[in-house]
């Protein structure tokens, strides 16, 4: 199970490296959704995975019979992921204002802040 | 003490609160104020109480470390919140002048304060994955600080600031992930021992992961081409505030993890340090002597000033971790006076592009003055403050006998001295090139006021740790000792606990 998560992980992140490398501002966005996700499938791995065993302490027990995942990353990836929805919200709504003002999505194209210099 | 840790948390969120509610009313820039204010005595209150009792840690919800989420302030987390409250102060009486209705009912005052939540929460936070929300919660208020007001310029700076910010706060996560997968804990004092029974290999690695993600923060050598495209574009109040804290967040950063967590393998980790404080120190200065605006040479100095830092990190002596506490220091009050500066004088010659500048020194002597005193900071001038922050991590340098680095430092120094000079001959020694006289007579006495004295407290401020700098110094060998042991830190934060 791990080798088949670690393997979806370099997936996504060898595809967002190739849309966030693309030159173009949309492309970059949808990159940085895929390499979030695998920044969150990261730390579910490193939490265990297990099946079908869900983390309950029998009556009378003071521990865990057998091994579990462990739920506090999984708590974690929960806060990364909300935090994340806020962020790529942000970044698409300033994408598509970026459209609207500067009208293109090109990176390269956009020179306002730091003009090229001009040549003699 | 637990109230004491979490009041400077507390007190710009609830300030952020109450000027989001009374954005429109005239009260709601002086409720920032006054938030400022009260953060500040709440920062006075922390220092006085870890200077006191050594290091002050509090646990949250009542669950004990390594469990719960730990508020830790040692001496270095104490000073880098009192200066932010000073900061947060200069800057909300700053922004009385320079912030318009317009920017007000977008919520400015709100999301100013929130980005000083943010600040403190990670100065003062003990637990890495606090830490990674605290950076957001930064992050987010400095998205819509940096944007607010929509000119085509900021929304072209802002793109970029976003996207690089947003892939080093990926890598932060990844490496979180992959720490917790090795260690199973996430507190910064525990994480301290259990980091000594993993694979050390394993733990350079992810340790390279830390060094970018705050490498990005903090505008190290190869990631830094965010900070020069974005921090001329907002406003001034704005880029002082971002100026003075942000980029130094990421240095705290990497000086509390690089010495509490990732000292296993300095031989590698910080000779990596050392190269690029080095690189960082060049490219910055050489970048500033390129540009011809005043706030873009103010933002590419920002980049060389962090070489410094860094540089006492990657030394490790406790002599250049003294250095490193005390430019952290003088580098964020004269930092930020400098932008606050270039905002007053944009004010009175129309711009910020040196060729349409020119006329302050005959025109507005005061100013000229206040604008000498940090500049002369910078550059490490005697008897101001960055002289003595210099002169100890060049001492350090050369104790250490890093003799190459100590020879970039003096002379980044002198090419400082260059792009102040540009900035002098330019803006306040030639004539204005419309022929106006830039007077500060030109502005309404209130907002002389609220622009100028928050100028003249930074100036004074540089001015007394230059002149009186043996309580400073003696206040950073403190603070170093702290970092270079963190027993200290490790027992207040876990108790007796082995």
């Amino acid at each position: 199970m791990e080798t088949l998560m670690a393997m979806t992980i370099g997936a996504l992140i060898g595809s967002a490296v190739y849309l966030m490398l693309a030159g173009n501002l949309m492309r970059f966005i949808f990159g940085l959704v895929l390499i979030s996700n695998a920044a969150n499938l990261t730390i579910f791995v490193a939490g265990r995975l297990t099946e079908g065993a869900p983390p309950l302490i029998p009556e009378g027990a003071d521990t865990l019979a057998g091994t579990a995942a462990n739920a506090l990353p999984q708590a974690l990836v929960l806060t990364a992921i909300v935090i994340g929805f806020g962020l790529f919200a942000f970044g698409i709504v300033l994408v598509f204002r970026a459209w609207t003002t500067l009208g293109t999505l090109e990176p390269d194209e956009m020179r306002l802040a730091e003009p090229p210099e001009a040549r003699s | 003490m637990s109230w004491l840790l979490s009041l400077p948390i507390a007190i710009p969120f609830a300030t952020a609160i109450l000027a989001f509610l009374l954005r429109d009313a005239r009260a709601g820039r002086w409720i920032s104020v006054a938030g400022s204010a009260v953060l500040l005595l709440a920062a006075v209150l922390l220092m006085r109480a870890t200077w006191a009792e050594g290091v002050i840690a509090g646990q949250m919800g009542g669950w004990p470390a390594p469990y719960g989420i730990t508020l830790v302030a040692d001496l270095l987390s104490a000073v880098m919140v009192l200066i932010t409250a000073i900061i947060a102060l200069a800057v909300a009486v700053y922004a009385l002048a320079d912030i318009d209705a317009r920017m007000e009912h977008l919520g400015y005052h709100a999301l100013f304060n929130v980005l000083i939540a943010g600040v403190v929460g990670a100065f003062l936070t003990g637990d890495l994955f606090n830490l990674y929300v605290w950076f957001e919660v930064m992050l987010i208020a400095s998205f819509g600080l940096l944007v607010l007001g929509g000119r085509p310029e900021q929304i072209d700076g802002g793109v970029k600031y976003v996207a690089l910010n947003l892939v080093s706060t990926i890598l932060f996560l990844t490496g979180i992930g992959l720490l917790y997968g090795m260690t199973g804990t996430l507190n910064m004092a525990d994480l301290s021992s259990a980091v000594d029974g993993v694979d050390q290999g394993l733990l350079t690695v992810v340790a390279m992961l830390f060094m970018i993600a705050f490498g990005v923060k903090a505008a190290l050598f190869p990631l830094f081409f965010w900070l020069p495209a974005s921090y001329h574009t907002p406003a001034f109040a704005v880029s002082a505030v971002f100026a003075g804290l942000l980029t130094k967040v990421g240095v705290y950063a990497l000086i509390r993890m690089f010495t509490l967590v990732f000292d296993h393998d300095t031989g590698f980790t910080h000779q990596i340090l050392l190269w690029v404080a080095g690189l960082t120190m060049v490219t910055g200065v050489l970048g500033a002597a390129a540009q011809s605006d005043m706030r873009k040479i103010l933002s590419f100095h920002i980049v060389s000033q962090i070489g410094y830092m860094i540089l006492g990190l990657a030394l490790l002596t406790p002599l250049a971790l003294v250095g490193a506490v005390f430019y952290l220091v003088h580098h964020i009050v004269v930092k930020a006076n400098l932008f606050l500066i270039a905002g007053v004088a944009q004010r009175l010659t129309g711009s910020t592009e040196l060729s349409r500048m020119g006329g302050l020194y005959k025109s507005a002597p005061l100013l000229a003055v206040l604008f000498l005193i940090p500049a002369f900071s910078l550059a490490g001038f005697p008897p101001l403050s960055g002289f003595w922050a210099k002169f100890l991590l060049v001492k350090a340098a050369l104790q250490a006998e890093s003799w190459v680095i100590a020879a970039v430092a003096l002379i980044v120094g002198l090419l400082t001295i260059y792009s102040m000079t540009k900035i002098w001959a330019a803006a306040f020694w030639a004539p204005h090139p419309d022929g106006i006289a830039p007077s500060l007579s030109r502005l309404a006495p209130r907002a002389r006021a609220a622009l100028l004295a928050p100028v003249a407290v930074l100036a004074a401020v540089t001015i007394a740790i230059g002149l009186a700098p043996e309580p400073f110094v003696q206040f950073a060998e403190a603070a170093a000792a702290q970092i270079l042991d963190p027993s200290a830190y490790v027992t207040a934060v876990l108790g007796g606990r082995e």
